[in-house]
């Protein structure tokens, strides 16, 4: 039986000290106050002095509140009864099932062997133009999508959810309104993704120490499943309130912050979550797509910027498209040789005609007068962004690679885009 | 660790990664200790001593280290082991090898376990050079093993004073690093020498005659940084940028086609797939001037981003240190770490665990000077036997938001010899690699005619003038000689400065190819070209660059390579006779 303690030294934000024996650094501990049962972590030991950090909040604590020492970290129930089920930020069921017990395997484990890795192989289709055809993403890729409040990120996570031709899906919800989180249940559920997937949700309104550990539990759990053999998409979303909860935090323990109050270990940190993504050689994959919000639509403020150094490219959504431009899948090279011949070059000379489209649209809306070529990039740019930059489509990549093939077709004679002739005589449609 | 009963200590505090220990007997400032927990030995360092406590940084995690858990003292600073076998290996920051690791712990990596960097079981064909009755000092051969692609030397451990006697050398034979196979005699004092010794990793190793003046360019094969901002043998450089800006692809060429001897690659908490693509490629990848495997002059000190943030600290320490040994067989060695700026963040996070007053950005006020001890490591030296061994070091940085007003790209820039700055414009038009033109610089001596380097440069400035001229007064508002000055700046841009990494001939350009080729470039820049038109001189440029570019696709040698030669002599001539 572990010993119970009720005198309280210190309780300041969400940390609470005690006096303890025999405690472990980062063991759990349950606080019964006037408010109920909460978990709390061990962040600090200084002789007998305990620190806490309390995950419901400290509001409501009492001098003399019980604390009991579980003697084992934080843990999460791993196995199959997980799939359709959704938790809080603590792991507690966010629905109306039971909580689970089976298989408890702790959170934020140790990191991927770097000798055991490989090099990145297997493409994951999302039915998306934007994604498949310009910016493939890539099993055991890192990609955030950088993009400003208002923007429709969560359908686009969501429809990815959908569509990704993954095992599984882990869904990390940090700091979400209680709307959206009613959004990706309602839509996964009426598209029956629900039993595939997931879901660790934290909202606005829950305590912010619970925001912390949906990265760590989401990943866990997808460890779990990737080393038996799983293909699993986590999507995290909003990173952003994942590293304002680690200021927080930071702050109230009194820590130095480096950059606009951040703390100095924000990289290592956000580091340590995005390296969990991995493809194992005899096993599955983990792949992260993760929304980090832009606050002033600044991509060096320090979140983007950190990110950007450890993620392996990134996506702008920018007017609700996926900016052409700014865009980049650093991993998409190596899976799209092997797609279809035309991937690449296709790819590429869309993407020119499009940058030569914005060029003639700068002409355009500064009054100059349009030859015949940019009244034809006129035509293809808008056709362009009707077909391959919609968002809420699902067309496989086969069809989007003909679909950009027609649309040249329809706006461009062959010797004028540029494309090498075995290409355009064995995919140029006949009859445009 | 040996079977005297070390020191030990109590732990009474925990927090992050940093550790309290109260102790009894002494402890060593930076002395090597193991926190027993829960049936784990973690290695840590001491990192400060206040009165009967000590702080030790772990070098793992410390989750589950609870107040009363015993520490032992080992008494050792933190070191490596220096012997034949450490080429071709893969370390994390500790040089723990990372695939023995993976065949002991399977996927992950397992805290609390450690191994022995070289292998004990391998016989090496050990050669005596020296005789008995010689007189050596620290860092003098007494034999050689053959390790790679030259003759690794075994020599006095760096860390015994004065002149020592050999009294008696193993015969030629097949030898195991730990077999003795020398004894020296120093007075009373006779002590056996093997093939491998230890050395602390904060220390430098100064085993030799003097420090030389870094002269001999150290050739890149990349044309910008060989023609316009060179290294030399010996020398500093660094390359800050933002993200996306091809850090990574110019640290891969670099380690790919320099030549020197001996590439050490540091990944210091980045991406750990980067690594990887150095691991699976580089066997397959030839070096010309051995004609062996390029991972055969290879090491990898790899603690990527994720793993644990101490031993990222420690592992620009190990790297550096391995470069030293090798130095010291009179070899040429580059250092390459990416990046230094996660190197300065581990510091900053310590600093903080300590309660330090921060400096600017809330890193250590001390920043600074162990960023200089670190770049002051690099040097060309002159051994005992008169032979001359280097170190060349490259960091890259990551400045936060891609400005280089940040502590550590400007602690960087005051000992470093050149400033490779990467751009994120130039990266965002594609043209690679985005080291900078106009701000970039360097202190030593190009490869190719300085005069023509000198004039090149001022074009390049004149081009960029104009350009912005013409982006108020458009294209119509500049005057054609003017234009034709753009033209050549863009033509020396795409040409020369721009080059295509990822092709085997452009990817690399010999020093003897870039004097030819610079020379050519040079008589166009020089050319007096007068135009009827712009569109006139437009087109003729875009010719020159069509034809340069496909040179520079032709192997050198090749008769490809003179018949484009030939092409464009007859163009420039025709150009110039035209106009």
């Amino acid at each position: 039986m572990r010993k119970l303690y009720n005198r309280i030294l210190q309780i300041a934000g969400n940390v609470i000290t005690v006096e303890a024996d025999g405690v472990a650094y980062g063991e759990l501990a349950e606080v019964r106050s006037g408010r109920g049962t909460s978990l709390a972590q061990v962040i600090r030991l200084d002789q007998r002095r305990v620190s806490l950090q309390v995950f419901a909040g400290s509001r409501g604590i009492a001098t003399d509140s019980e604390v009991r020492f579980l003697g084992h970290p934080m843990r999460v129930s791993a196995s199959d009864d997980l799939l359709g089920r959704i938790f809080s930020g603590n792991g507690s069921p966010r629905d109306q099932g039971p909580a689970l017990q089976d298989n408890l395997i702790p959170i934020g484990g140790p990191s991927v062997n770097p000798a055991n890795r490989i090099v990145p192989r297997h493409m994951i289709r999302t039915g998306i133009p934007m994604i498949d055809v310009f910016n493939s993403l890539v099993e055991s890729q890192k990609l955030p999508i950088f993009s400003v409040a208002g923007e429709p990120y969560n359908a686009l996570l969501a429809r990815i959810a959908m569509q990704a031709e993954v095992d599984l899906i882990v869904l990390g919800g940090m700091g979400l309104k209680y709307d959206d989180y009613l959004f990706f249940r309602n839509t996964l559920d009426e598209h029956g993704a629900l039993s595939r997937s997931v879901m660790f949700i934290h909202t606005a309104s829950d305590p912010i120490v619970e925001c912390l550990l949906v990265p760590d539990l989401s990943l866990a759990v997808a460890e779990h499943f990737a080393i038996n053999g799983k293909r699993v998409l986590v999507l995290l979303t909003d990173m952003t309130n994942f590293c304002d909860a680690q200021k927080e935090i930071a702050i109230t323990m009194e820590q130095i912050p480096s950059n606009r109050g951040y703390p100095g270990d924000l990289y290592s940190q956000l580091a340590a979550r995005y390296e969990k993504a991995v493809d194992f050689e005899t096993a599955g994959s983990i792949t992260i797509l993760a929304v980090t919000t832009m606050p002033g639509d600044d991509v060096t403020h320090p979140v983007p910027d950190n990110t950007g150094y450890i993620t392996e490219g990134q996506f702008y959504l920018v007017g609700g498209r996926i900016e052409p431009f700014g865009s980049l899948s650093r991993l998409k090279q190596q899976v799209n040789a092997d797609t279809r011949a035309d991937h690449r070059a296709l790819m590429d000379t869309m993407i020119r005609l499009y940058a030569e489209y914005r060029e003639a649209l700068e002409k355009q809306s500064m009054g100059f007068r349009m030859s015949a070529w940019d009244e034809k990039l006129l035509r293809y740019g808008g056709l362009f962004e009707a077909r391959m930059m919609d968002l809420s489509v699902n067309i496989p990549l086969e069809g989007a690679l003909d679909l950009g093939w027609k649309t040249l077709a329809e706006c461009f004679e062959p010797g004028e885009v540029g494309l090498k002739s075995d290409l355009v005589a064995e995919f140029w449609p006949k009859s445009a | 660790m040996s079977d005297k009963a070390q020191p030990q200590g109590k732990v009474v505090g925990v927090n992050g990664n940093m550790v309290s220990v109260a102790f009894a007997t002494s402890v060593i400032q930076n002395e090597v200790a193991y926190v027993l927990s829960g049936g784990a030995r973690l290695k840590s360092e001491v990192i400060r001593v206040r009165g009967g406590e000590a702080d030790l940084q772990v070098f793992e995690s410390t989750d589950g280290i609870a107040i009363g858990d015993v520490v032992e003292f080992s008494g050792q600073l933190l070191s490596v082991e220096l012997g034949p076998g450490l080429l071709t290996q893969v370390f994390d920051g500790l040089q723990n090898p990372l695939p023995n690791l993976a065949k002991e712990a399977g996927y992950f990596l397992k805290r609390g376990l450690y191994l022995y960097p070289l292998d004990r079981e391998r016989r090496w064909a050990w050669t005596p050079t020296a005789e008995a009755g010689a007189a050596r000092r620290a860092g003098e051969a007494l034999g050689t093993v053959p390790e790679g692609p030259f003759q690794h030397r075994i020599m006095v451990p760096f860390g015994w004073a004065g002149t020592w006697e050999v009294t008696w050398l193993a015969p030629a034979g097949e030898l195991t690093i730990a077999d003795t196979v020398a004894r020296l005699r120093q007075g009373d004092d006779e002590r056996a020498v093997t093939m491998v010794q230890t050395w602390p990793v904060k220390v430098p190793v100064t085993c030799y005659h003097t420090k030389l003046l870094p002269r001999e360019p150290l050739v890149t094969q990349q044309r910008i940084i060989d023609t316009f901002f060179p290294v030399a043998k010996g020398g500093t450089f660094c390359t800050p940028g933002p993200f996306g800006a091809g850090k990574t692809v110019l640290q891969h060429a670099l380690s790919q086609y320099s030549q020197v001897d001996v590439v050490i690659v540091a990944a210091c908490g980045e991406r750990a797939g980067e690594v990887v693509e150095i691991l699976r490629e580089f066997p397959h990848l030839e070096d010309p001037r051995t004609g062996r495997s390029l991972i055969d002059r290879t090491i990898i000190i790899c603690n990527t981003s994720s793993m644990p943030v101490a031993a990222r600290e420690a592992s620009i320490y190990t790297s550096v240190t391995l470069a030293e040994y090798y130095r010291q067989m009179g070899l040429h060695c580059l250092l390459l770490a990416d990046s230094t700026s996660r190197w300065a963040q581990a510091l900053r996070e310590m600093s903080g665990r300590l309660e330090e007053i921060p400096g600017e950005e809330a890193f250590p006020a001390y920043l600074e000077s162990l960023v200089a001890g670190f770049y002051e490591r690099a040097g060309l030296v002159e051994l005992h036997d008169r032979g001359q061994g280097s170190i060349t070091i490259g960091g890259a940085v990551s400045p936060a938001g891609g400005n280089f007003e940040e502590p550590v790209t400007q602690a960087t820039l005051k000992v470093v010899g050149s400033f490779l700055g990467l751009s994120r414009d130039r990266a965002n038009a594609r043209r690679y690699p985005a080291i900078h033109p106009l701000e970039s610089w360097s202190k030593y001596h190009s490869l190719v005619d300085e005069a023509q380097v000198t004039r090149a440069r001022r074009l390049l400035r004149q081009g960029h003038e104009v350009s912005q001229m013409m982006k108020v007064v458009g294209e119509e508002g500049t005057p054609t000689s003017d234009f034709v000055i753009y033209l050549k700046s863009e033509f020396l841009d795409a040409v020369y400065l721009q080059q295509n990494t990822f092709d085997r001939v452009d990817g690399a350009s010999s020093d003897e190819r870039q004097r030819h080729v610079f020379a050519k470039v040079v008589a166009v820049l020089d050319g007096a070209f007068t135009f009827p038109d712009k569109a006139a001189a437009r087109s003729c440029f875009q010719k020159l660059r069509q034809h340069f570019i496909d040179w520079n696709y032709a192997a050198w040698g090749s008769d490809e390579f003179r018949s484009r030669e030939e092409a464009i002599d007859r163009l420039v001539a025709e150009a110039v006779t035209a106009a």
